[in-house]
């Protein structure tokens, strides 16, 4: 074959295959329309009502018993923060093995302002840092919502880690990989609802879908007053707090 | 979880002040990712110093134009070992070559280093040494003879056109090098820079920080080497080029010190919410490594000294000792600035309200030893470089 020939060959392989490529991706997205209209989307979300946490940290052992998190109080995908608030404005906060330990205070009751507990996950951002810098895409948002990692895909580097401003991830000692909450997908794609959510004693964890008039979430963000955390971040959190004092970060 | 990491985050526990997050007290990105920006960053800087010589015609620094080149060709090679072996899993990583996510500004690591190794170093160093390897080819003793004809490519021209042809190539690829050696070092330091939740990285200025102080590092190691390796050849020390380094030396440090001086004044200034728990981690935590080794012995005392050897007429010896012991002052310097950026960010909570501490392994994959390996192997490779490709044109034989 002569060389131009051989060229030529090459260039009409090259443009047959963009051609096929760019069909696939026309058709691909066609199709995802095309069932996006079909189903009703959801947009799972978290609500937290600070003033019904009682700190029993019963959410912190139901989501380690539930979804295999490593027992070593290093390790957690929600954990229960308890804040006491001087009369001196001085903040004293506390997370003793998540909240299902026993905590300490070595202070006089009477130079207590005022104490809660906030309990805290993932925000399932709707702009989420994390997959953002994932280098590998294992990090990503359903379109459910809900910020997932691909185990398989996982290369353990970390940067999650440091991106999540709210330090909701943690690196699995066994597996290498970034681990974070799931809002248990496997308990809410087959119509269940967080172990966190079920197992709270006073219903502080309201869960819901953002898109339904219908969804508890939706009566607490009208009935409450509702913030999130750091929202000068722009990661526009999912986890919606009612209650919220200016103190917890 | 194995017992030795266990005891030792419980030790951690026990060392963190104030409040952090619980998934906080284990420090993610350990010692090999301080080893990670330092190594690129000699890369950058070694290459930006050779460049002088063919963009800038600074033809002083002639004598320093082959082996800055093979430096950061040696120092490229091992840079990304730090990274692969801090991963959880390092047999997946080739993931970031091939599928890599684009939003992610890790995922440019695949293309720029691709880049900066095949395109710029690689090529630039063909182009200078083919008309070298071609002659090697036919002068060196078997097998040698054939290492350097495969790696000319089997190229046989030596006409005074061929060698004018690459003199212009090594000239444009040293254009397309200068604006790359900045992306790679630049990148590295958006990496830290982009990272919004963490307010010790999250600054406009920390890729332009990297980069100075890519450029301070680059050019002290090609200096430190050419005083070491000129007179074990049994040559005199151009002091004139000697010289020349000192004065780019001076220059790059004094922007690189500029620039961090603006980074300080900047985040004091403004006062932000962060600027308490970042002051009591500065205090408790980074003086040593800060104030100390970065700032006084790694800046203060070397901009000191290069602009005594300016000021003054010393004699040759004494240039000679001042410049060396400056070239190990920056060194250390600019190693404890990479130590001080990556972990400080993570030594205080995201929560503002504590610190954690590193505690460094000394054995295992991510401990000390492994970093020594790493900071020392570039040495070897560029020995071999050396060997292979002597950057002051002789036959490799000695013949």
């Amino acid at each position: 074959m002569k060389r131009i020939n051989f060229i030529k060959l090459l260039s009409k392989s090259a443009i047959v295959i963009a051609t096929g490529n760019l069909f696939g991706t026309v058709l691909h997205a066609a199709t995802k329309s095309v069932s996006v209209t079909i189903s009703h989307v959801k947009r799972y979300a978290l609500g937290i009502q600070i003033e019904k946490c009682i700190g029993c940290g019963n959410c912190v052992l139901a989501c380690k018993t539930e979804n295999d998190v490593p027992k070593e109080p290093f390790y957690f995908r929600t954990w229960v923060e308890r804040y006491l608030i001087k009369k001196n404005d001085d903040v004293v906060v506390q997370s003793i093995e998540g909240g299902a330990g026993k905590l300490s205070t070595e202070m006089e009751e009477k130079d207590i302002l005022r104490s809660f507990f906030v309990p805290k996950l993932c925000n399932h951002c709707e702009k989420p840092p994390c997959a953002q810098v994932c280098p590998v895409g294992a990090t990503f948002k359903t379109e459910e919502g809900i910020v997932l990692v691909d185990e398989k895909r996982c290369i353990g580097c970390s940067y999650c880690i440091q991106a999540c401003p709210y330090g909701a991830r943690y690196m699995h000692p066994e597996k290498h990989i970034a681990d974070k909450c799931t809002l248990c997908f496997h308990r809410i794609k087959s119509g269940g609802i967080p172990a966190c959510v079920e197992i709270c004693p006073t219903q502080a964890r309201v869960f819901g879908d953002l898109e339904s008039k219908a969804s508890p979430l939706i009566r607490l963000k009208r009935m409450k007053k509702i913030h999130v955390l750091k929202p000068e971040l722009n990661t526009e959190p999912k986890v919606f707090y009612t209650d919220l004092d200016g103190e917890v970060k | 979880m194995n017992i030795a990491a266990h005891e030792g985050l419980l030790k951690i526990l026990g060392q963190v002040s104030g409040y952090i997050y619980p998934n906080e007290i284990e420090v993610h990105w350990s010692i090999l990712i301080v080893v990670y920006p330092y190594l690129t960053g000699l890369v950058a800087g070694a290459f930006i110093l050779a460049s002088l010589v063919k963009v800038f015609n600074v033809t002083a620094l002639k004598p320093t134009y082959r082996l800055a080149l093979l430096t950061a060709l040696a120092f490229l090679l091992i840079a990304p070992l730090p990274l692969l072996l801090h991963l959880g899993h390092p047999l997946r990583s080739w993931q970031i070559f091939f599928t890599p996510n684009l939003s992610s500004a890790m995922a440019m690591f695949g293309f720029v280093y691709a880049w900066y190794l095949m395109v710029v170093l690689l090529l630039e160093i063909w182009f200078d040494y083919r008309a070298d390897m071609v002659n090697w080819g036919q002068t060196a003793k078997f097998p040698l003879n054939w290492l350097y004809k495969i790696l000319s490519l089997f190229s046989k021209d030596v006409s005074p056109r061929a060698k004018v042809f690459d003199k212009r190539m090594v000239k444009y690829i040293t254009i397309l090098g200068i604006p790359s050696a900045f992306i790679l070092h630049g990148y590295v330091g958006f990496i830290f820079g982009s990272i919004k939740a963490n307010p010790w990285w999250s600054s406009v200025l920390i890729p332009i920080v990297f980069l100075f102080s890519a450029i301070v590092s680059g050019i002290a190691l090609v200096m430190l080497l050419y005083m070491i390796i000129t007179p074990s050849r049994g040559k005199p020390i151009d002091m004139k080029c000697l010289d020349k380094i000192a004065s780019f030396l001076l220059y790059a440090a004094i922007v690189d010190f500029s620039l961090e001086i603006l980074d300080f004044t900047h985040r004091l200034y403004e006062s932000e919410e962060s600027i308490k728990i970042i002051t009591d981690m500065v205090v408790n935590k980074l003086f040593i490594s800060l104030v100390v080794l970065q700032v006084l012995i790694g800046m203060v005392i070397p901009l000191g000294i290069l602009i005594l050897t300016k000021a003054a007429k010393f004699n040759q010896e004494l240039r000679k000792l001042l410049y060396f012991v400056t070239a190990i002052l920056i060194q250390i310097g600019i190693f404890s600035t990479r130590w001080n950026v990556v972990l400080g960010g993570q030594m205080f909570s995201k929560s503002l309200r504590g610190l954690t501490s590193y505690n460094m392994e000394m054995m295992g994959r991510e401990g000390f030893l492994m970093a020594l390996v790493l900071l020392i192997a570039p040495f070897f490779i560029l020995a071999i470089l050396i060997k292979l490709l002597p950057p002051w044109g002789k036959n490799p034989d000695g013949e």
